[in-house]
């Protein structure tokens, strides 16, 4: 078992919106969050990336227990890799340098020495004319890519993907889809929080339902679609596809 | 494929083939500009003309004319008044980076996180409340007057080291608040994306808000910067002789206010191109932003 969620509980204030998540995630495996807005998905996948401490319940990577508060949370980070709905990345510095921060300052080795490793994912990501531009001079779906290259730099052994292709206009969401894919095909385990229904059935190994802070269903994405057993599974379908 | 083409067409006949003259709003707002640029010009003249007649007809003006406007006095004193500027001008050469940096400290102390470093926090929020709540004459006269009277040899009596540090010390109060103005507009999403990476704290402070937020508060640092620029005058109360103070040396001598007037335009060439470029720059950063 690569990731192992039991009984997470995250609360903002009153209002709970984790209530007693259970998942597990095997090795090279593809998991997607599916659910309506404010069910929980972007919230468990910040919990995963330890950027919300949570209330309750247990993360194990690897067998090791990184909600333990006494872990150091930032070496733990450095294996989970996490791209954003919005991309977020660093507007003042071109792509190359979004990408070889991280490895910068936590590697401790130069510009020079890490270069080849960045312009070799540029390259496999067709962005290898794109490295010297700033995030303003790129369009969206590249944009979004150069943060999956900037996450990939720091050689993650978990990917998690909040929403990363709502903000992007149509026509570049395939894009993003595709590198997705690639990842999938080298065996990354990836967690995806997705509206695209679509594309978590065609890749997807496991899909999980959230509704109101709980996975109601969970399942291949043959039986989840095809035959949900929760009434308000069906329901959430009928409404997207 | 073909939409591409379909579409080009006919967007370039059209624009071969019919000339636009001005439309009619366009016709319209040209006339109401020409009307407002009337009413302004007229009523511009008219204040003005009133100001030219009606001033010099009040009981005390040849006198006020005589002590502020006098022709001899200004020009006997313009050159020096000059000289003695330029040691504002040094005072605030030096004072800008120190403020500039200090304010960082302040800024980034006030910021911490680790409770270890609470009494630097402390430190940062007793020190805006004190030097924002304190008149900067006041901290001129007890920095400029109190310090030197520790009997401290020369040259660390000097006025110029003491008042400025007491400028220094005051303006670094609203420069720190300009910088976390900026610290805190920088989007919670650039911390996450930079913490999800793994980087540490002071790293995501040094490489990924800082330069941003630095970025974003230039423009309103420049406005404290001005204020200085009048601001470093003040030291003149404790003894160095800028232009404010030699301007009041020769008003003593020639019993004559016109001098004053000279370091008033002295100042006005610094401050109004500087204050002109600020707002610009202020203005393009927010179209930048919008």
């Amino acid at each position: 078992m690569k990731l192992e969620i039991t009984d997470l509980w995250k609360k903002f204030g009153a209002n709970v919106v984790c209530k007693g998540i259970d998942l597990a995630v095997n090795e090279g495996e593809m998991v997607c969050l599916i659910g309506a807005s404010g069910s929980g998905k972007s919230t468990l996948l910040r919990c995963i990336n330890l950027l919300e401490p949570v209330d309750d319940g247990r993360i194990l990577l690897d067998g090791l227990e990184i909600t333990d508060p006494e872990q150091d949370p930032q070496p733990i980070r450095q294996r989970i890799g996490m791209v954003f709905q919005s991309y977020n990345l660093f507007p003042h510095m071109t792509a190359l340098e979004n990408v070889l921060l991280a490895p910068r300052r936590i590697t401790g080795r130069s510009r020079a020495e890490l270069r080849p490793m960045a312009e070799a994912l540029f390259e496999r990501f067709n962005l290898a004319d794109r490295m010297t531009h700033y995030p303003d001079q790129m369009s969206g779906g590249q944009q979004q890519r150069v943060a999956i290259i900037r996450a990939l730099a720091m050689k993650p052994e978990v990917m998690l993907f909040d929403e990363v292709t709502s903000a992007l206009d149509p026509e570049l969401v395939g894009e993003v889809l595709d590198v997705l894919r690639a990842l999938k095909a080298e065996g990354m385990t990836m967690i995806l929080a997705t509206h695209e229904m679509g594309f978590a059935r065609e890749v997807a190994d496991k899909v999980c339902f959230l509704d109101a802070g709980r996975i109601l269903e969970e399942g291949p994405p043959e039986q989840l679609f095809e035959r949900p057993r929760e009434a308000r599974t069906a329901e959430f379908l009928s409404r997207v596809l | 494929m073909g939409a591409p083409d379909r579409q080009a067409a006919p967007a370039g006949a059209g624009a071969a083939g019919r000339e636009f003259g001005p439309s009619r709003r366009e016709l319209r707002e040209r006339r109401e500009r020409r009307r407002s640029l009337l009413i302004a010009a007229v009523s511009t003249a008219l204040t003005i003309a009133a100001i030219v007649i009606l001033v010099p007809m009040t009981p005390g003006w040849e006198r006020v004319q005589k002590a502020f406007f006098n022709e001899g006095v200004f020009l006997k004193t313009f050159p020096k008044l000059l000289d003695a500027f330029w040691l504002d001008v040094a005072m605030f050469l030096w004072c800008a980076p120190l403020i500039a940096l200090w304010g960082l400290v302040l800024a980034l102390m006030r910021d911490a996180r680790s409770p270890a470093l609470y009494p630097l926090k402390l430190f940062a929020i007793l020190y805006s409340d004190l030097f924002r709540g304190v008149p900067v004459i006041l901290v001129i006269y007890l920095i400029g007057f109190g310090i030197p009277g520790l009997g401290l040899p020369r040259p660390w009596n000097s006025p110029y080291i003491w008042g400025t540090v007491a400028l220094v010390l005051s303006y670094s109060a609203y420069v720190a608040e300009v910088y976390r103005a900026g610290i805190e507009s920088i989007h919670e999403s650039q911390r996450a994306a930079a913490v999800s990476l793994g980087l540490s704290h002071g790293d995501v402070m040094r490489f990924v808000v800082l330069p941003q937020a630095i970025r974003r508060v230039i423009p309103a640092a420049m406005n404290n910067l001005i204020s200085l620029q009048k601001d470093v005058a003040l030291v003149s109360f404790i003894g160095p002789v800028e232009i404010f103070r030699q301007a009041g040396v020769y008003k003593s001598l020639y019993a004559n206010f016109t001098p004053y007037v000279g370091a008033a335009l002295i100042f006005l060439v610094v401050t109004v191109p500087a204050t002109r470029a600020v707002d610009r720059m202020i203005a393009r950063q927010q179209r930048r932003q919008s």
